[in-house]
């Protein structure tokens, strides 16, 4: 019974989610464009798949991952397992498995991403299939990993965020340069799809069980930022992976062509 | 489903092998989390489903419909009210606004009063949907004008930093984060849903190219308003 209202909970603060979207999409469409809506029953039928859909996976995701993920993430930064009970902050390689964490979990939440999962799809189909939506999540997900360990380490070391963010921006504009053109825009986009449901919260239990027992840092100050790593990250890593296809391609090509010759 | 199952594998794996291999602790409550997990796994498909027949098709269908009204001012109207709509009611953005309020608290940047702090957290949530607003709002105008996406990031990106130069330093965390918590799982597919229809049905514009672009403004003038926010409080 327990597990039924909870349930209802969470399908009434995701309808309320969408309530404000529905109102914006029908208003527009009968009061502006005056239209009616093709497929008007199929329509309402998925916008109910993915009310449910998405009670469904916050409900799960609350039961059993997060829970877990969270208390792994208080047990990784604890002083006892770190070892810097005696007061002093440890080298940062003390830290080992707290990246090793970091990185596995930005990866694996990421792959589970269903806002990713959208724009993959989306992407796949006005691509005309040349970007694959495994081979896009995985650019993302890698991005993300190395986001979030590098933020950890900034946690560790106490550098201030902002010299992370801005040599980011620079690397991002130098490959801007550089990258495949058709590309760009998707890029950049990834960049903010990859942090929403499924991320935020273990990624942010992380920081702030780091932000509270490494001596010295302040959790309001030093606790944020992981996310912000974690939407600059994609950006190169999905630029990075347009690259290697081109220059995979052309080297294809080329050698080809010198068979060919041959 | 089968899918489903693939997508979530490498999370299931991770924390099985910290718990086991590394804190070297039993998994507590192995019946609830595995109930858990279907349900995750059930959410995750009817979700997919439900994008595919119902959020893609209705996006793109009334951006051709805006396209052929031609009507400038209510695709922008529209696109103001999708950003600041699904913004202003995210849940991730009042816990954000909710903690900022209390680093602000404590930096002795307002008063230390539930008024204070509640005052400060909505007109932090309003100041980040109206940037939100903002960004769909131009990055529509970008599809339309066929400019490339990468002159006004960059330029996004110069204000991003100058603004960190002059911003109380206790802000510059809470508005980087900022950037990435604006955009929710249902406007996300939406947005894409809207940008690659319009970028369809304009002639000259290219769905890859010119179609994405929306969700990169949505997080990134967020940033900027969050610490302009700071500096005037």
């Amino acid at each position: 019974m327990s597990y039924l209202s909870h349930f209802l909970t969470s399908l009434l603060s995701t309808i309320r989610d969408v309530l404000p979207i529905a109102i914006i999409l029908f208003g527009f469409q009968l009061v502006i464009l005056r239209k009616q809506i093709p497929n008007l029953r199929q329509i309402l039928i998925g916008f109910v798949f993915v009310l449910l859909g998405l009670a469904f996976f916050l409900e799960g995701l609350e039961q059993a991952l997060f829970p877990l993920g969270k208390l792994m993430a208080e047990q990784l930064t604890a002083p006892e397992f770190l070892g810097i009970t005696d007061g002093g902050n440890g080298s940062w390689a003390n830290y080992l498995w707290v990246y090793v964490f970091a990185f596995a979990i930005g990866f694996s939440t990421t792959i589970a991403e269903p806002s990713l999962i959208a724009v993959a799809i989306k992407a796949n189909q006005v691509s005309g299939g040349a970007i694959g939506t495994w081979g896009l999540r995985i650019a993302v997900a890698i991005g993300v990993a190395v986001g979030i360990s590098l933020g950890a380490y900034r946690i560790v070391t106490g550098t201030p965020l902002h010299y992370f963010i801005i040599t980011g921006y620079i690397l991002v504009v130098i490959q801007t340069l550089y990258c495949p053109k058709t590309i760009i825009a998707l890029a950049y986009d990834s960049g903010g799809v990859t942090t929403s449901t499924v991320t935020v919260p273990l990624v942010a239990a992380l920081g702030l069980g780091l932000a509270n027992n490494i001596p010295g840092r302040n959790p309001l100050l030093d606790g944020f930022g992981l996310i912000a790593f974690a939407s600059l990250f994609p950006i190169m890593s999905v630029m990075g992976y347009a690259q290697l296809s081109e220059w995979r391609a052309q080297r294809d090509k080329r050698s080809r062509s010198e068979n060919e010759r041959n | 489903m089968l899918e489903s199952v693939r997508d979530l594998l490498p999370i299931i794996a991770v924390i099985a092998f910290f718990q086991l291999v590394i804190l070297r602790q039993p998994i507590p409550d192995l019946g609830g989390l595995l109930i858990g997990t279907l349900l995750v796994v059930l959410g995750l498909t009817l979700f997919i489903h439900g994008l595919k027949v119902g959020l893609f098709p209705i996006g793109e269908s009334m951006a051709h419909d805006f396209a052929r009204k031609g009507s400038l001012f209510w695709l922008l109207a529209f696109a103001f009210a999708l950003g600041f709509g699904t913004t202003v009611a995210e849940p991730a953005l009042i816990a954000v606004a909710d903690e900022a309020s209390k680093v602000a608290a404590n930096g002795g940047m307002i008063e230390k009063t539930e008024e204070a702090m509640q005052s400060y957290a909505d007109g932090l949530r309003l100041t980040v949907a109206l940037s939100v607003g903002l960004a769909i709002v131009i990055g529509v105008l970008r599809i339309i004008k066929g400019w490339p996406i990468q002159y006004l990031i960059v330029a996004g990106y110069v204000g991003v930093v100058t603004m960190t130069f002059f911003a109380p330093p206790e802000i510059i965390g809470i508005a980087y984060d900022s950037g990435g918590v604006t955009t929710s799982t249902i406007t996300v597919p939406l947005v894409t849903a809207l940008g690659v229809g319009l970028a369809s049905s304009i002639q000259g514009r290219n769905p890859l190219t010119d179609g994405f672009g929306l969700i990169a403004f949505a997080s990134l003038t967020p940033m900027i308003f969050v610490m302009g926010y700071g500096m005037i409080l």
